[in-house]
Order: C-alpha cells, then structure tokens, then sequence
C-alpha cells in the first residue's frame, strides 16, 4: 500500500509540476507591461521544450564530442586515439560490419514483407484482411526483450535426438536435420536476430504501405487494365511507382532504428558469437570497460551516420514551408 | 518506437481514406483460381509466422516447469482439456519471487509521467511555433526537425555523470526528464504540424473575442488537437514501457526501482533455460502494451498513417 501512495504521489507531482510550472510562467509575464508582455509570452510557450532538449540532447552532444578527444576517464586530451581505436578494433570492426548488413537486411525485408501483406491482404473480404492485418501489426506493440524472449524460445535448442523444445528446431528434426544452435552458430546467428528485428518492424511497414497504396487513384488501374496489363504489371508498374515516397519514408525509418538496435543483440548474445553491434558496444564501453572516450566515439560515429538523414529532413520540411 | 512517424501530421480526415478506397483490385479484374489460391497460402504462412511464436510464449508460460523442460509446447494442443496439466505457479513465482510485480508497479511510475511531461511542454511549444509571432521561430523549429533522427546515446555519458553528481541516478526523476528529452522533437515537430493545420479564423475569433493565448491554447487548441496528442500519447508510453537502454542507464542495479523490461533482460541473463519463468515474465512485460494495443488501435494506426500516405 504504502508503495502505491508513493507511486501515486510521484505521478502527481511529475505531472502536475510540469502544469504549474507553464501556469506560474505564463501569470509572471500578465504582471508585466503589455509590451513586455506580448514580446515575452512566446517564449514562455517556447522555453520549456527549448530547455529540455537543449540540456538533453545538445549540450550533451557537444560534450560527447569532447569526450571523444579525451581518456578513459575524461581527463586529458589523447587527440585522435579513440578514433584510431574506431578504425582499427577488431571488436568494433565486427560491430560495424554487423551494423551495416543489419541496415542493410532489415529495412528492406520489413518493406517486403510489409508490402506483401498490404497487397496480399487486400484481395480478401474485410474482415479477413482486418484480421490479418492486425496480427501482423500487433508485434509493434512488444518491447524488443519480450520478443526477443519470445523467439529465444523458438530458436531454442536442444541435444540431437532428444524431443526439441524451441518449434523451429522441432521442425528441422522432424524434416530430418540436424537441430541448429541458431543463436551461437555464426552462420545464421545475425539473421536470427535480425528477423525478431523484421518482426516487429513489418506491421509498421504494413500499416503506411497498405494506406498508401488504398490511396492511389482508382482511374491509374483502370486505365492499365482497359490497355490489358496483368495485375503484377499494375502493380510493378503503375502502383509501386506510385507509393514510392512511402516505400522510401518506412525504410529510412526503419534504417534508423536498425542503426541503434541494441535490446535485441543485448539479451540474446550479449555481442558474442560474431552478432555484436555498435549500440551495445556503446554500452560495454561505457559500462563494463568504463572506457569513456571510446563510448563518446562510438556515439560521434553514430551521429556523423544520421547527419545526412537530418539534412534530408530538414530540406524536406522547408520545402514543405514554402508549399504552405 | 521512438521516431515511428518521421512524417507530418496533416488532417484527420486521412484516416477515413482508408474507409473510401475498397482496394486496388477488388472492383477490377478478379485474380485467377490458382494466383488467389496462391495468395492466400503466401498470406496464411505469413500470418502463421507472426502468431504462433507469441501463442507459444503465452501456453508455456501456464505449463509445468517439468513439461516445458522436456516437450514441445504444441504436445499440449492433443489434449488441451486436461486441466491438470495447467497452472500458475510461473506467474506467482516470477511477480513475487522474482521482483516482477514491484517492477510492473515501477513501470507505469516511469511511463505515466514520462509520457504526459513531454506531451505538455511540446504542446505549449507547438503552439507558439503555429501560432505566435516572434524571433527565431524558424531557426528554432529547424533544430527540432534536424534532431528527430538524432540517436539518443549522445545524451547517456553526460548525464549519467550530471545524475551522479546531483544522485539522481536510480530515481525516477531522472527517467522521466530524460524520456521527456528524448521524445521531444518528435512531438513538437507532430504537435506543431497539426496545430499549423488548423483553421486561421477559429484562432482569430477567439482574440477577437479577447481570448489570451494560454486560454485560446487550453480552450480551443488542445481539444481540438486531441487526435494528434493521442497518437503522440500512445507511441511515448509504448515506447517507454518497452524500452529497455534508457532504464538500463538510469536505474540499472537498483531492484528497487527495476522496470519490467530490466526485470526480464535480467531473468533472461540469470535463468537463461528456465523457459517456464522467461515465458510467463515476457507475457507479463506484454500485458499493458497489449491492452493499449488493443483497446486504442484506431488511433493507433491513424497516428502511423495521418500525413505520411502524403510522403
């Protein structure tokens, strides 16, 4: 009970200190000349969030880079050995090896996949595609440890011979393989962990895909079908074309979040077996070495990676701008 | 989860497209008896493939620790009636034996607040970025669109050591300012698209009839953006009910403020083989995302779509 209090009470004052807060801001400013008043309100609106990201994310951005210039404890400057180490660590070369074919393997299956259901899926009555559609998509709703956990047990392996309790091996051996340690072999592990990643990743893909393409207008096909093409020709040629935007705004965000996977590869191998990424290298240097220096390099890495991705957002909201 | 929809919020009205447009090929040409049959199979394996794992999970979870040990999980699909093969001692011993339960309690302390403190502050923001004239407004806006992609790691080194020195590590605190960091650009960057959308006269009138802007925001603004918050909503408390780095950062080593996800990662670390725990501590983990899921999907979906069918 007493927990339950304190929990109760901690929620009320998160969240009613936020509301306080803009409400004291936003009286300060009305006992101030109108003047003063009408010049200071937006950023009384403004400040906050400007705040919180500015402490949260750009400070701490500035000062990662700094770090990346300095020691294992930050305290003298090492000038570019910590990069030299980016380079030339066998562990990080793995990581980033692992990284790129993740980005690689994972956006581009999700879309597939994604894509697929949406087309397929459409070709049943509704209630059937809403069915299907939403157990695909229902993945999106569970952390990447509980899926992890949930194909940890599918991939489970057990002594040749003896009754298989993971189903994917049960039905290798009952096919007549081998059963297949799938997380420590090194050569199906990383596509083992990459497909809980396209697992949860497919429904979202799925859910734009699949408007995007209710959104394409009737007379295209119609005017595909009175010239006579097939319904794979529509597709490839007048529907894809089409969605194409979409196809390219799911996979990079996909791309993204791939770029940062970390719960997946943390639980299940801890990087070992070959499946190491740069995430939970991230953490094994900050945490279990406490080498800072080399964690602050790893992060510049990561955002040197997602600099082109900011330009193209930030050009694609200007252009917006202008069109408003 | 945390940039799902890197794409603008435009106007609700695109969640009714999909009413509309029965489908590409349904009102055409029907698909031949083997290309359907095909379709269907493809669809079926597809489906198959997303289920059965979690239906798995959620049987071997009630099983014997004996059973799960030494049989398939799909054994028990011969005779699911046998009741006496059913139990719930896995629940009992991970919620109280193994700290599952405080965890879960842990959980919503972290994802409450942490999703209404950003919603707030990003909505206040929003609305001065659509609708209140000053310097700077769009170089401001540009630094929340280019740090939408940013990776969140950029911040742990530094504040862990910040925390550490204020001994904010391991509170609550700590997580929630640090979750409302991180979600930030991605809601006033939604938040601001939807507001920017709505309606000049509405606003107008309201100064008109001598309404301030903190009663235009809180009278007109937010019930009016109530779809926009919502979607926003549900993805910040999924996404911090599930995550798992940020808590391992912030309240990592600490059983008493251990989050669901910590607590299974850590069952997963401690009690690798012990299926029969693993199982029924990941469908616990799942629950309250799942009822989310469930119970708002609607709005779930019209977040994810509202705009970025525009591309």
């Amino acid at each position: 009970m007493g927990q339950l209090v304190s929990v109760l009470i901690a929620i009320a004052l998160g969240v009613g200190g936020v509301m306080v807060l803009f409400w004291l801001l936003n009286r300060g400013t009305e006992l101030l000349p109108e003047t003063w008043e009408q010049r200071l309100k937006p950023y009384v609106f403004v400040g906050p969030a400007l705040l919180v990201v500015g402490l949260f994310l750009l400070v701490p951005a500035l000062l990662t880079l700094r770090n990346s210039f300095l020691d294992a404890r930050s305290e003298s400057f090492v000038g570019a050995d910590n990069y030299q180490f980016l380079v030339t660590d066998p562990a990080m070369r793995t990581a980033i090896w692992n990284n790129l074919l993740w980005i690689i393997v994972v956006p581009a299956v999700s879309v597939a996949i994604g894509l697929a259901v949406a087309v397929l899926a459409d070709k049943l009555k509704p209630r059937w595609e809403n069915t299907s559609k939403s157990l695909i998509f229902l993945p999106m709703a569970i952390s990447f440890v509980g899926a992890s956990t949930i194909w940890g047990f599918v991939y489970a392996w057990r002594a040749p011979g003896t009754p298989q309790i993971g189903i994917l091996n049960a039905i290798w051996q009952g096919l007549g393989g081998q059963p297949i340690a799938w997380l420590q072999s090194t050569a199906v592990n990383d596509f083992a962990l990459m497909f809980i990643m396209i697992w949860l990743q497919a429904g979202f893909a799925m859910v734009l895909l699949s408007a995007a393409i209710k959104n394409v207008p009737e007379e295209t096909l119609e005017a595909a079908r009175i010239d006579g093409a097939k319904e794979s020709q529509i597709f490839w040629r007048v529907v894809l074309p089409q969605i194409k935007s979409t196809v390219v705004v799911v996979g990079t965000t996909i791309l993204i979040l791939v770029l940062k996977v970390f719960d997946i590869v943390y639980v299940m191998t801890n990087g070992n077996y070959g499946t190491e990424v740069i995430a939970n290298r991230f953490i094994k240097e900050m945490f279990t070495i406490g080498h800072f220096g080399r964690a602050a390099v790893i992060v510049v890495f990561l955002i040197l990676v997602t600099i082109p991705f900011m330009v193209v957002n930030i050009r694609r909201f200007r252009a917006e701008e202008a069109m408003r | 989860m945390s940039q799902v929809t890197p794409a603008p919020v435009v106007d609700e009205n695109q969640g009714y497209v999909k009413a509309k447009g029965s489908g590409i090929t349904t009102g055409g040409a029907p698909a031949t008896g083997r290309g359907r049959l095909f379709a269907r199979i493809a669809l079926f394996l597809i489906v198959a493939m997303w289920t059965i794992p979690t239906i798995g999970l959620l049987i071997s979870s009630f099983r014997d620790p004996n059973a799960v040990r030494s049989t398939g999980w799909w054994t028990v699909l011969a005779n699911p009636f046998d009741f006496t093969q059913w139990t719930l001692a896995n629940y009992d011993q991970v919620l109280f034996g193994g700290g599952m339960a405080n965890a879960f309690v842990n959980s919503l302390v972290v994802a409450i607040p942490a999703t209404v403190i950003p919603i707030t502050i990003a909505a206040f923001a929003a609305y001065a970025f659509s609708w209140m004239e000053f310097k700077g407004r769009e170089v401001l806006f540009v630094i929340f669109v280019g740090l939408l992609v940013v990776p969140l790691q950029v911040a742990f080194l530094p504040l862990f050591r910040v925390y550490n020195t204020l001994g904010w590590n391991g509170t609550f605190l700590a997580v929630w300012l640090a979750h409302a960091g991180f979600g930030m650009p991605l809601a006033v960057y939604l938040f601001r698209n939807y507001m920017g959308s709505l309606p000049r006269e509405v606003i107008e009138s309201a100064r008109v009839d001598g309404a301030s802007h903190f009663q235009t925001f809180w009278r007109l603004i937010i019930p009016l953006s109530i779809p926009a918050l919502a979607a926003y909503a549900i993805f910040q408390f999924l996404w911090t009910w599930n995550d798992l780095l940020v808590a391992l950062v912030f309240l990592g080593g600490q059983a008493r403020v251990e989050v669901v996800t910590l607590n299974l990662a850590n069952l997963i670390g401690s009690q690798g083989q012990q299926w029969h725990l693993l199982t029924a501590g990941a469908f616990i983990t799942m629950t309250v995302p799942l009822i989310v899921f469930f119970s708002l999907q609607r709005f779930f979906v019209r977040g994810l779509t509202a705009g970025s069918v525009k591309g």
